[in-house]
């Protein structure tokens, strides 16, 4: 039997208007309301390197490039000045902008697909070449925008529309870690790869963020933190299982943690 | 003032950009482009301007393509090989309304369709202009920085080996130190927080979900400015003895330099014939074809390559004249587009068949 001290009926229309109690949508995200879908790890990447931005007060001094993907949907929802990229190009177009303005703030906001398939040639020569710029990489081993194929991140075993047996490396390769890529380039100051699949990790990709923008800012050379996002639809998993799928299949493989501190 | 002195095309083509106001510049080495980059690179650290090396075309437009976001003058360039992988990005440069000045230093003639046609995705369009000789380029060179400027748009300056590579006494513009003043448009991050952030998108503006956000309607407004250019940039053309000429020659470029002396010669030995040179190959000057052409029986089109710009000839004399190809490819062993063809006997001789 049910208690009505303690349950509230359902059943029935509400008595007053629903009042918004509390407004989290960080400064430099204009609105809360996204086009990507439930249980996205994207939007709470860029929420963490909003967030951060604001906090080490660098939103005037901020130039965001963006790559194409589901996470461009953000590009024109910021409150930071923003140019729009092609496909895996966001390196070059950021050291166009950082060499003619040295005092600016620069930060690529890039997926798996196009930083590493399309763009990997871009973002390992702005690592070698020091280039004092901040790399995102949103990682979450599909091509999420396009439904869910097998890019080049996808790690063995992971099932995709263009891996639907699981990726076998006979036939699809292996999968390239950036980060640790990155990480062996003379020219890279930080590197650093985190998730979002839960609480301490969320905390731990803005500490991380936040330790990229002040190497950075500190003129330490190339920063990149790469960050394993959800993609439940992309995945054909449940929403609710996104964050156990990612600690389970992505992982194991890209680990977690600091790479590269200057 | 300006001081004269025996220069190489790419050395006068790299200071006449510096004093235009170019302040990035990045290239990827490629003949004969390459003396162009080499002297950008000794020029631009001396007015504290940055040239880079890129890793590959592609970078190299998305080096300039950032720059230009700052407002700064940028340029890049390469070859008609080059240029195609620079292609995807200056569609979308285009649409981004980026100013940038590209040189496209061609092997040969056979990137009229590449460098005219908007060469890569998309519905858009460059101005294009192509000088015949070293004095030409250093104007057009400065030229081209004014219109990318004025009309917020990529422009090519088309060349190949020889305007490269030849030597020639020319006045070359003092450069400056102090740098144009960059245009309010610019990027620098200061409108971040101020819930008006600037963005600069191939796609449009705007804050999505809100007026202003319209991909459709951001599409509509370049067609629109593509129109504008077409109609309001000042077609340039170089022409001579049409009046009462018989037969009408078109060329363009180094190619067209030798066929204007050529036409010279010709008409010194009786023969009534006339020349046209297309400066702006976009928008082409069809109206000033059009007119010379008008009193001819016959209009011969001159070029080095299967016949490109002929098409652009026939558009703008509308049927009025019958057009006939005179030209053709043109090669050595090099590959380098310096084409063996390009001597005032053969021209002559060609331009003569067909005026018989």
């Amino acid at each position: 039997m049910s208690d009505d001290r303690l349950f509230l009926s359902t059943d029935q229309p509400p008595t007053e208007p629903a009042a918004l109690v509390d407004d989290f949508t960080p400064g430099l995200i204009t609105q809360a309301n996204h086009h990507l879908c439930p249980g996205c790890g994207e939007p709470i990447a860029i929420r963490a390197a909003m967030e951060a931005i604001e906090e080490l007060e660098l939103a005037q001094s901020t130039i965001t490039v963006f790559g194409i993907g589901c996470y461009t949907a953000f590009a024109h929802n910021l409150d930071v000045e923003v140019v729009q990229a092609l496909h895996g190009r966001a390196p070059s177009v950021a050291t166009g902008i950082k060499r003619m303005l040295p005092e600016g703030f620069v930060l690529t906001v890039q997926g798996d697909g196009d930083m590493v398939n399309e763009g990997l040639q871009e973002v390992l020569h702005a690592a070698a070449r020091g280039e004092n710029i901040t790399c995102l990489l949103l990682n979450n081993g599909v091509f999420g925008e396009t439904g869910g194929q097998m890019t080049t991140t996808t790690t063995l075993g992971q099932r995709t529309k263009t891996s639907i047996e699981g990726r076998d490396p006979h036939q699809h390769g292996h999968p390239i870690l950036l980060s640790d890529l990155a990480a062996t380039m003379d020219g890279s100051a930080y590197v650093a790869r985190c998730a979002v699949n839960n609480a301490g990790n969320v905390a731990r990709t803005k500490r991380y963020i936040t330790r990229a923008y002040e190497s950075q800012m500190a003129g330490a050379g190339f920063s990149l933190v790469e960050i394993l996002t959800m993609c439940p639809t992309g995945w054909f998993v449940d929403t609710l299982d996104g964050p156990e799928y990612l600690q389970d299949t992505l992982a194991p493989v890209h680990n977690i943690g600091e790479l590269k501190t200057p | 003032m300006s001081e004269r002195v025996l220069i190489e095309g790419s050395e006068a083509m790299a200071r006449a950009a510096v004093a235009a106001g170019c302040r990035f510049f990045t290239g990827y080495p490629m003949t004969p482009f390459t003396e162009l980059l080499e002297h950008m690179a000794a020029l631009l650290p001396e007015v504290n301007g940055v040239c880079m090396n890129a890793e590959s075309e592609l970078e190299a437009v998305g080096m300039a393509w950032g720059a230009a976001t700052t407002g700064h003058l940028a340029a890049t360039g390469s070859t008609g090989q080059g240029l195609s992988l620079m292609q995807e990005s200056l569609s979308e440069i285009t649409n981004a309304r980026l100013p940038l000045v590209v040189f496209n230093m061609a092997r040969g003639q056979g990137d009229y369709f590449q460098a005219t046609r908007g060469g890569g995705h998309g519905d858009y369009r460059h101005i294009v202009l192509a000088p015949m000789d070293v004095p030409e380029a250093v104007e057009l060179t400065q030229k081209a920085f004014a219109m990318a400027g004025q009309w917020r748009t990529p422009v090519m300056v088309l060349g190949d080996y020889y305007l490269g590579h030849t030597y020639q006494a020319v006045s070359v513009p003092p450069i400056h130190a102090t740098a144009p003043e960059l245009p309010d448009w610019a990027l620098n991050g200061s409108t971040g927080g101020s819930g008006a952030a600037k963005i600069m998108s191939p796609l449009g503006g705007g804050i999505e979900g809100e007026e202003g956000f319209d991909l459709g309607a951001h599409y509509a407004a370049c067609a629109e400015h593509i129109e504008a250019m077409a109609t309001g940039v000042e077609p340039l053309i170089d022409a001579g003895f049409c009046d009462d000429a018989e037969l009408v020659v078109a060329a363009y470029g180094s190619v067209g330099k030798f066929v204007r002396y050529a036409c010279l010669r010709l008409r010194d030995a009786g023969h009534r014939v006339g020349y046209i040179r297309p400066i702006t190959l976009w928008p082409f000057p069809s109206e000033a074809v059009h007119k010379a052409a008008s009193g001819s029986a016959k209009v011969a089109a001159y070029e080095q390559n299967m016949g490109q710009m002929v098409d652009d000839v026939r558009l703008a004399t509308m049927g009025s004249v019958p057009v006939e190809f005179i030209g053709g490819p043109s090669w050595d062993h090099s590959g380098f587009g310096i084409g063996p063809d390009i001597n005032v006997p053969d021209i002559s001789e060609r331009i003569l068949e067909a005026l018989t």
